[in-house]
């Protein structure tokens, strides 16, 4: 490296290292790690890599420093430590998808998605997760049933009529609740339910659902109705066309693909949420489609149980694995036929 | 949110209706169609408003129920016992496992998030800056409960090796000795929770990042700036609250994440003063499990240190909104 200083161009910019030389740096210090590796006997591979990555980022600070600048190693380093950052992010969250779809698909079959767990005893190989899906599709579609018209309204109120202190304390509380925990909400619901002396039954998780959903929905929904152009809005009132109808007949229908995907997104979380009902539906082997009476299953709640009351046994961790994989699949596409939704129906604003 | 005067596609020379005409454009609604839609949404605006009260007032009401019975300190005890006559129990192993688990995530999360939010905004080649922020978007919709079956089952028996190390190399720092039980310990339940809040952070921070002024990086870049320079002199400045607010909203995930932490941790009523042997507790996950065996008493004192975590995470939320909205004032003028 010391011909390149000794050689020095004669232009404005500094000398730069070769385009390959991080390759070169990385592929030398990966050899050295190998070599101190084997001669001190490290076992781990971990400690392998750790030497190895040591080695990469010290050296490359010490070749930029000597040939491009301090500033410029500097920046190297940087650019290290950002690609490290990501891929390290990467790992677990490809692990995850990865080990879900692998051990998901073992089990997961017609069979698997039609039968329930009925007398199946936690340990046994069998049953499936037709008595969940149908308590988890009737109490989401419950929450949102409640939760999608009120949290509309509340964003038609905030965009097209809020004005003063109302709708600023409505979306401040809106953000608060936002990050409200689930359990927190489950636990209102049960309060009241205490209250009455209820026993757990599907429409209580609904209840708790579309309090968790319903901030979500405003703040998707608003902002979609601020994107709405104002003219099309003040050429709707310049023809005399009452407010309301205004809003329902231009504004919700120019912003209705966003508003849909707003709620269906608000319907992939949702749909994921175990803690309320674990403490409100309380699950149920056998199928109970009436989510106004007698306790429920639901998907997140049969994936918690067959992990946490099957003592280890192989066949209800593969039971779990195959249901975790059946709700990601469902999140998954509710997320994407959102998206493709929102890019369909983008209103036009401007040119 | 006056949006006529926000939205930047009005043409400049409409007229703007006076003040009164806006008033009566808004309130004074003359036809019943209106008067009935008025109604309606402000209806269930105000219904909003009504729900966050019922939930502070009912919990409130039976956690009063459950702490005026309670024998011990309920905010020092290091129990849990509300089967025993008296009733015993109290917060405090909770609150310091609640803020040690979420502390060891902030720790983990919020560097490796901005450094992949830079990564997306400064680093990556434009091809993939797209895709990968995509996939993170959908990784955020990846329900908690999956999360806790792959820390369980997949990140707890990977963690033996790194917590061998770390007891051999820093077990003289007493936060990092080992006992050599199984890793369901606060550390490993941070780091599944960092896993968990990386998307939030990640997508949030990315967001203020790509909102920096163009001109203040090209001015960077003209005056000779490094790349790191440009976004240490900029990009970091100008998107400091906004990470500070997206740490945060990660902090009240942290805060409040249930199915995680009780898949992974294995519990008692204890605090350790090391990371890494199992024992402590959270909130949610406290209600979580002992909820099947609590009696009407026992789920009363579960809703009472429930409204503890409500009242912790309105704060942690509550912060993170102000100082989001204090930042949309002074930056109105984006560039």
């Amino acid at each position: 490296m010391s011909t390149v200083i000794d050689k020095r161009p004669s232009t404005l910019r500094g000398a730069r290292l070769p385009k390959w030389s991080p390759y070169a740096i990385a592929a030398g210090s990966a050899a050295v790690a190998i070599g101190v590796g084997t001669a001190a006997d490290l076992a781990s591979r971990v400690q392998w890599g750790l030497i190895a990555g040591l080695l990469f980022i010290i050296s490359t600070y010490v070749i930029a420093a000597r040939v491009e600048g301090r500033r410029q190693a500097k920046d190297r380093i940087a650019t290290c430590l950002v690609w490290v950052a990501f891929l390290l992010a990467v790992v677990p969250l490809v692990s995850l998808i990865w080990v879900t779809v692998e051990r998901g698909v073992k089990v997961l079959d017609v069979y698997f998605l039609t039968h329930s767990m009925g007398v199946v005893a936690d340990t046994e190989v069998g049953g499936g997760i037709y008595a969940a899906i149908i308590g988890s599709l009737e109490q989401v579609g419950l929450a949102t049933l409640i939760g999608a018209p009120i949290g509309v309204l509340t964003a038609i109120y905030l965009v097209e009529y809020g004005r003063g202190n109302l709708s600023r304390a409505i979306t401040f509380f809106v953000d608060v609740m936002t990050g409200i925990p689930s359990i927190v909400a489950g636990l209102f619901i049960l309060s009241l339910m205490l209250m009455w002396d209820m026993q757990p039954f599907g429409f209580a998780g609904s209840l708790a659902l579309a309090i968790l959903m319903m901030p979500v929905i405003v703040r998707s929904t608003e902002e979609m109705l601020k994107l709405v152009p104002n003219e099309l809005r003040e050429a709707s009132l310049a023809l005399g066309v009452p407010k309301w109808r205004t809003i329902l007949k231009v504004v919700l229908p120019t912003s209705i693909g966003g508003i849909t995907t707003g709620i269906m997104l608000a319907v992939a979380r949702i749909a994921g949420e175990t803690a309320p009902v674990l403490l409100l539906v309380f699950g149920n082997p056998f199928i109970n489609n009436n989510p106004f009476e007698g306790a429920q299953a639901s998907l997140p709640l049969y994936i918690y149980q067959q992990y946490a009351n099957s003592a280890g046994s192989g066949a209800a961790y593969d039971r779990a694995w195959a249901a975790s994989l059946t709700l990601i699949a469902f999140v998954m596409i509710l997320n994407l036929v959102a998206r493709g939704i929102a890019r369909w129906k983008a209103p036009k604003t401007g040119r | 949110m006056d949006i006529s005067t926000q939205d930047t596609k009005t043409p400049p020379p409409s007229p703007q209706p006076s003040a009164a005409e806006q008033k009566r454009a808004a309130h004074g609604a003359t036809r019943p169609g209106d008067r009935i839609f008025l109604g309606l949404s402000r209806g269930s605006g105000i219904l909003l408003l009504a729900l966050m009260a019922a939930i502070a007032v009912f919990l409130t009401y039976r956690a009063s129920l459950a702490i005026s019975k309670d024998d011990a300190n309920f905010l020092t005890a290091f129990e849990w016992n509300t089967g025993v006559v008296p009733p015993r129990f109290g917060i405090a192993v909770l609150a310091f496992g609640t803020i040690v688990s979420s502390i060891v995530a902030m720790v983990i999360a919020v560097p490796i998030a901005v450094a992949i939010a830079l990564f997306l905004t400064h680093y990556a080649p434009r091809k993939l800056s797209g895709p990968i922020a995509y996939v993170i978007d959908l990784l955020a919709a990846v329900p908690s409960i999956v999360y806790g079956l792959w820390g369980a089952l997949i990140l707890v028996p990977n963690m033996t090796g790194l917590f061998g190390w770390l007891d051999t190399y820093f077990g003289w720092t007493g936060i990092f000795s080992w006992e050599g039980g199984a890793p369901r310990s606060m550390l490993t339940v941070g780091i599944l929770l960092a896993i968990m809040i990386l998307p939030i952070i990640t997508n949030v921070s990315r967001e203020v990042f790509r909102q920096v002024p163009q001109m203040h990086e090209e001015a960077a870049l003209a005056l000779g700036a490094t790349r790191w320079e440009v976004i240490r002199m900029s990009v970091l400045p100008f998107g400091r609250s906004g990470v500070i607010s997206a740490s945060m909203l990660g902090l009240g995930r942290a805060l409040g994440e249930t199915m995680a932490v009780a898949t992974v941790l294995s519990p008692d009523f204890l605090i350790h003063g090391s990371l890494l042997n199992p024992g402590g507790g959270t909130f949610a996950q406290n209600i979580a499990s002992k909820f099947g065996e609590a009696t009407e008493f026992g789920r009363d004192a579960l809703i009472a240190s429930g409204l503890v975590l409500f009242v912790i995470t309105l704060l942690v939320n509550g912060a993170a909104r102000a100082i989001i909205a204090r930042r949309k004032e002074y930056s109105g003028a984006n560039a």
